[in-house]
């Protein structure tokens, strides 16, 4: 890899942030056209998408709350990734300066904001060394309110009855969106872990948040259970920004993993629908983005 | 539901006119405040028996701002011009329930008309909002570049050193900012009412 690459990184962020991917876009224009003509769900959406116009226009964050900047890395092998890393964190502290992201990175103990998006274990870093020949950066801004409504359910379930089960799945799925009502910033994507431990669920279920929304799950079970879920949950009626209407989700994206005897974990990452997701490749030191 | 134009300060027969589901375009000038500064509102006014002396000046100023005015729930993004003028780059509202243990107590302390944010809040809040006249206005969550639109001038910013820049006020001059009345001064909230609806689909669903 040829090195400095901060100003690519800095191109990756911008944009993540400001530049919403035309997946998401295609599914918040359909919900638009499903939605009661005139109703408060309808204008939600209307003024979410002349949003991501004016975003994209002005080359300015789709949502003020540009979250924890979490890095997906895959990387051939022998590649330093503590060196990576630090031109990553330059990149985001130059993104932070350009106001593509706000400083958003608090000190638990004093409370006092970074500045810049830097601090103990901020921004968030996945690497995972791989066959390939070139570097992968996946990046997803993943916002405080969607993340306040995500959550872990431990299966069984007695108060939901929920099983051991994909029908106990469905279940503690569908409690989760309607505990989130609109809180999330509905409607939301949901990325979901059946399987590993605690800490990891929640890795996975964000891994799942880079699929694009129309593929379709390889394991015919988890096929239809996200089919499933995605008719139920829009059956809530919760619609866009709790208002009321029949978008409530736009997408159900199941992984299943391997599990400890004892421990049946389903993690659920609520994205909202500003589902801020970029990918960056560099092979033989060109960059491409999508 | 109606569409109306509010000018900030807003008077209470104003308020009570609006109903859930109507659309609001207001302009004048109001303050962000989110975590920090309902805790700094409630700890050095309200809930106390004596206001440090160092902070008489900014209550001062924010009764000026918040008396028949709107606060919003907001942490914006910003940017900075050579000449050290402010200006909006991105504010979509930020998730209100977070300051429902302290939302009665503002309204009902400085008089507030409006409350801005998303996710809508709770009984204390719509209570307050029948007692003293004032409504929840729901802008539409993520829709920063949208709204950063509307906020045509930022007249100063308080605290922002102390709380950081997604906390601190914001005084900022807005021009027909779009929001939707989602909680009334007549004890009627779409949160509650969507709540209730998709309980009973919830129950339905799963059986029980």
């Amino acid at each position: 890899m040829n090195l400095p690459m901060v100003e690519s990184f800095v191109e990756l962020v911008r944009r993540a942030s400001t530049d919403l991917a035309s997946d998401v876009e295609a599914a918040l224009r359909a919900a638009q056209e499903r939605e009661e003509p005139g109703s408060a769900a309808e204008g939600a959406l209307g003024a979410i998408l002349e949003n991501v116009t004016l975003a994209r226009a002005n080359s300015t964050p789709v949502c003020q709350d540009t979250g924890t900047p979490i890095f997906y890395i895959s990387h051939p092998q022998g590649m330093s990734t503590r060196e990576l890393r630090a031109q990553v964190e330059e990149a985001v502290a130059e993104a932070t300066r350009r106001a593509y992201l706000r400083p958003n990175a608090v000190d638990s103990l004093t409370g006092r904001n970074s500045g810049n998006n830097l601090g103990i274990g901020f921004p968030t870093f996945h690497f995972a060394e791989w066959d390939e020949d070139y570097v992968r950066l996946d990046l997803l801004l993943k916002g405080g309110g969607s993340e306040n409504v995500g959550a872990q359910y431990k299966l069984p379930h007695s108060p939901l009855k929920a099983g051991r089960d994909l029908d106990g799945v469905r279940k503690v799925v569908l409690d989760a969106v309607y505990q989130a009502q609109g809180k999330g910033c509905a409607p939301g994507v949901l990325g979901i872990a059946l399987g590993s431990d605690r800490g990891y669920g929640y890795v996975h279920a964000k891994e799942q948040l880079f699929r694009p929304l129309e593929d379709f799950n390889p394991v015919p079970e988890l096929a239809a259970l996200e089919e499933r879920l995605l008719r139920e949950c829009n059956e809530l009626g919760i619609g866009p920004m709790g208002f009321g209407g029949r978008t409530t989700v736009l997408a159900v994206k199941i992984g299943a993993y391997h599990r400890l005897p004892a421990c049946y974990f389903v993690s659920i990452a609520y994205m909202c629908w500003a589902c801020r997701r970029a990918r960056m490749i560099i092979r033989d030191g060109k960059v491409e983005y999508s | 539901m109606a569409t109306f134009h509010l000018s900030i300060p807003i008077a209470e027969d104003e308020i009570r006119a609006l109903h859930v589901g109507d659309t609001v375009y207001l302009s004048g000038v109001m303050t962000t405040g989110r975590d920090a500064a309902h805790k700094y509102l409630i700890d050095n006014f309200i809930r106390t028996t004596a206001t440090p002396d160092s902070e008489l000046g900014l209550y001062k100023e924010l009764q000026s701002v918040l008396g028949e005015g709107v606060i919003y729930h907001c942490g914006p993004v910003v940017r900075q011009d050579e000449s050290g003028r402010w200006e909006f780059v991105a504010a979509g509202p930020t998730t209100s329930i977070r300051e429902e243990p302290y939302e009665a107590d503002v309204i009902a302390h400085f008089g507030l008309r409006g409350v801005i944010g998303k996710g809508g809040m709770g009984e204390q809040t719509l209570r307050a909002c029948q007692e003293h006249g004032a409504v929840y206005f729901h802008a539409v969550g993520g829709a920063a570049s949208l709204i950063a639109d509307a906020v045509k001038e930022v007249e100063t910013v308080y605290k922002k050193d102390e709380f950081g820049v997604p906390e601190a006020f914001w005084v900022i001059r807005v021009e027909d900012f779009p929001v939707i009345v989602t909680m009334d001064a007549h004890g009627q909230s779409i949160h509650d009412q969507v709540e209730v609806a998709s309980k009973e689909v919830l129950g339905r669903l799963i059986g029980q």
